[in-house]
């Protein structure tokens, strides 16, 4: 492959990609584009956000050997990126910086976000108070039910979660409220948007801000094994924390990059969140992805058992991605993330989030049949702690 | 194409022009404004639609901007939201709205119908099937919320060879480079949209909408419409002071919303016929 340049100037990255809003928003996103070309390239900006990755966030996050897990197996040996050990326990706080110091830089006194099982709106609601900014969260009034722990972690961090009942209720609605919002606000609101889907240049900024992710697993790789894995594994919903760990693993074919998208109860079921398995291109949320939608071009509902993934649309990076083959996608079902849920806390110590443990079923499914010699990595985006209630609830369980 | 009109021009280039374009023709002799209503297809529930459609032409409609149902109608406000939401509820499709037009058209020849929507459902279609089922049913004119002049250049071109008008919004936050695109690419009218916010937001300054269209006039020929926030006659009066063409939206959407099935149709026609009323009386002084 050739220098992986994308996107184009209009955001597009072949078909997918691009600037799908009203009028009203194109100035906003206009100024948006400027700033962050600007700031992209400023010694102090980058300074700014790699000491704040460093001192607030802590990383860099390990690269971890999972060898007792990997000996389960028997096959390949399994390494982990420890996202879940960022500050406010997921890759989500790298985007949530890097956006803030440009909002701080653009002179914007108020951030709003979009989130669906709470994580980036924790993080928004963090670094908000990190910096003096007013925050509203959006939130779907099904995952205000949900997630009642992380919507008093929001509360308590400063930020007023707005519960939003329009659609379908939950993540996807949530970011139609936010632009709503944003188009009214626009002269003093930033909007922080949690993936890399939206508009440009969201893909592409909130891409960049989380490739420290694997730049840095780039070299930790190096560093304990001498070369890079064979595989990397991430799982997508959005697709922030695997864009951030393939991005700098593009032009290195060598390395098979595998997005893991959630099957829920099954891709014949019709209850699952597989938008790059099984939809089809359109238009949401600013950009031409693919989606899960019925016949008439309707946004349809998805199911997950990890709120993180539950998201019909994904990231247009993967779906160019997967178009010209550089990337494979498949889909991991709740069961079967459960069991690598569990897997991992017995064997290795380490609760995942039930996102990231979708990466971990797959690659509990590749590592049996590849050598011993071979290596997975695996982005374990976040940690499970905000789980407890659902994985409790399915053991029948209450806490 | 288009309503026989009598004056100096050519029966050639009557023909020629696209309905909207004689509507705003024979408006301008009569030195009057368009109203343009805006209703959602399907709501409150499709059998509706049809007579809804009758009762604003009756209520003084010019033009009718009818809008396709979408899941997720990102720069709608509540009562546009919920409208789609009702329509969806009754399996309300584009396929199904294009018919609804046909069906209007059988009855009514002269009124141009605007498709107002997002793009998704009409990619879900095919730009083509789109442009030509449009087309075999009356459809004058498309305006797509989330294409933006960058993104929109195929569905253009498609739709002018079929002689439909493609709407585009401006903002008061469109710079006069972008103004220039628009203008390029804009048939038919341009929707000014008079404040920074979503559909059915609670007031404008006229001062301040004035300003706009008149840039506005200054780089296009074509007529300048302005929607969003005209909830009240007088406000609708105000604005034909200075714009082409006044668009009422979620006014009319709420009063949907509200009335019961006996009331509707007559509730509305009322509802549009006093607004026409204030839009057609000469006003003293206009504003700023």
């Amino acid at each position: 492959m050739q220098m992986y340049d994308l996107p184009d100037r209009g955001g597009h990255f072949g078909n997918y990609g691009g600037v799908f809003v009203a009028e009203t928003l194109i100035e906003a996103l206009d100024q948006l584009k400027a700033a962050y070309a600007r700031y992209q390239k400023d010694p102090q900006f980058l300074d700014e956000f790699a000491y704040e990755l460093k001192h607030y966030v802590g990383r860099p996050s390990p690269v971890y050997h999972a060898r007792r897990w990997s000996g389960h197996f028997g096959g390949a040996q399994v390494y982990l990126k420890r996202e879940d050990l960022n500050h406010t326990g997921a890759h989500k706080i790298n985007n949530v910086i890097g956006q803030a110091l440009l909002a701080r830089r653009m002179g914007k006194q108020r951030v709003i976000a979009e989130t669906g099982a709470g994580m980036h709106g924790v993080a928004a609601a963090t670094i908000a108070a990190r910096y003096g900014l007013e925050c509203v969260v959006y939130m779907g009034v099904e995952d205000v039910k949900r997630q009642v722990q992380n919507v008093y972690r929001m509360k308590l961090l400063g930020a007023s979660v707005v519960p939003v009942e329009s659609g379908s209720k939950t993540l996807k609605d949530a970011l139609n409220e936010a632009m709503r919002d944003w188009v009214t606000n626009v002269e003093n609101t930033f909007y922080i948007i949690g993936t890399v889907a939206g508009p440009h240049p969201y893909p592409m900024m909130v891409r960049d801000f989380q490739s420290v992710i694997g730049r840095e697993a780039r070299e930790q790789m190096q560093e304990m094994t001498g070369r890079q894995p064979d595989a990397v594994v991430a799982c997508v919903g959005g697709g922030s924390n695997a864009m951030g760990i393939f991005y700098p693993y593009i032009s290195d074919e060598k390395v098979r990059l595998i997005g893991v998208e959630a099957a829920g109860r099954g891709l014949e079921s019709g209850k699952h969140a597989a938008t790059l398995c099984t939809g089809k291109p359109g238009v949401l949320h600013g950009n031409r992805t693919y989606l899960l939608q019925d016949d008439n071009g309707q946004i349809i509902e998805t199911h997950s058992v990890s709120a993180g993934l539950d998201y019909p649309g994904v990231g247009p990076e993967h779906a160019w991605l997967k178009d010209s083959g550089r990337a494979e996608y498949v889909a991991v079902t709740d069961e079967d993330a459960l069991q690598a849920f569990h897997d991992l806390c017995r064997l290795e110590g380490i609760i995942p989030a039930l996102e990231s443990a979708h990466a971990l079923a797959y690659a509990a499914k590749m590592a049996p049949r590849m050598k011993q010699d071979q290596m997975l990595l695996i982005n374990l985006s976040g940690r499970g702690d905000k789980d407890m209630q659902t994985v409790a609830e399915l053991a029948g369980i209450k806490i | 194409m288009g309503v026989p009109v009598t004056g100096h021009r050519s029966l050639v280039t009557v023909f020629d022009m696209s309905r909207i374009a004689s509507t705003f023709e024979a408006l301008k002799k009569q030195g009057r404004k368009a109203l343009i209503p805006f209703i959602t297809a399907g709501d409150p529930a499709p059998e509706f639609t049809i007579s809804l459609m009758h009762a604003l032409v009756d209520g003084g409609a010019d033009v009718i901007e009818l809008g396709v149902p979408f899941s997720d109608p990102m720069a709608d406000g509540p009562v546009i939201q919920r409208s789609s939401e009702r329509a969806l509820k009754h399996g309300v499709s584009l396929k199904g709205v294009i018919e609804l037009v046909r069906k209007f058209r059988a009855a009514n020849a002269s009124t141009p119908v605007v498709l107002m929507g997002y793009a998704n459902p009409i990619e879900a279609m095919g730009l083509e099937r789109f442009a030509e089922a449009a087309k075999a049913a009356g459809v004058d004119g498309v305006l797509v919320v989330d294409y933006p002049p960058a993104e929109a250049e195929k569905m253009v071109g498609l739709l002018d060879a079929r002689g439909i008008d493609t709407i585009f919004l401006l903002s008061p936050t469109t710079t006069n480079a972008r103004l220039e695109e628009v203008t390029r690419l804009g048939r038919g009218y341009l929707y000014y949209v008079s404040l920074r916010g979503v559909t059915g937001a609670s007031h404008i300054n006229l001062a301040d909408v004035a300003a706009g269209v008149g840039r506005v006039q200054r780089s296009s020929r074509l007529p300048v419409g302005v929607g969003f926030g005209i909830r009240d006659a007088a406000t609708a009066q105000a604005v034909a002071a200075f714009a082409d063409a006044v668009v009422v939206g979620s006014r009319l959407v709420q009063e949907v919303e509200n009335a019961g099935p006996d009331e509707l149709v007559e509730r509305i026609k009322t509802v549009l016929s006093d607004i026409r009323r204030a839009m057609d009386q000469p006003r003293e002084k206009t504003p700023a």
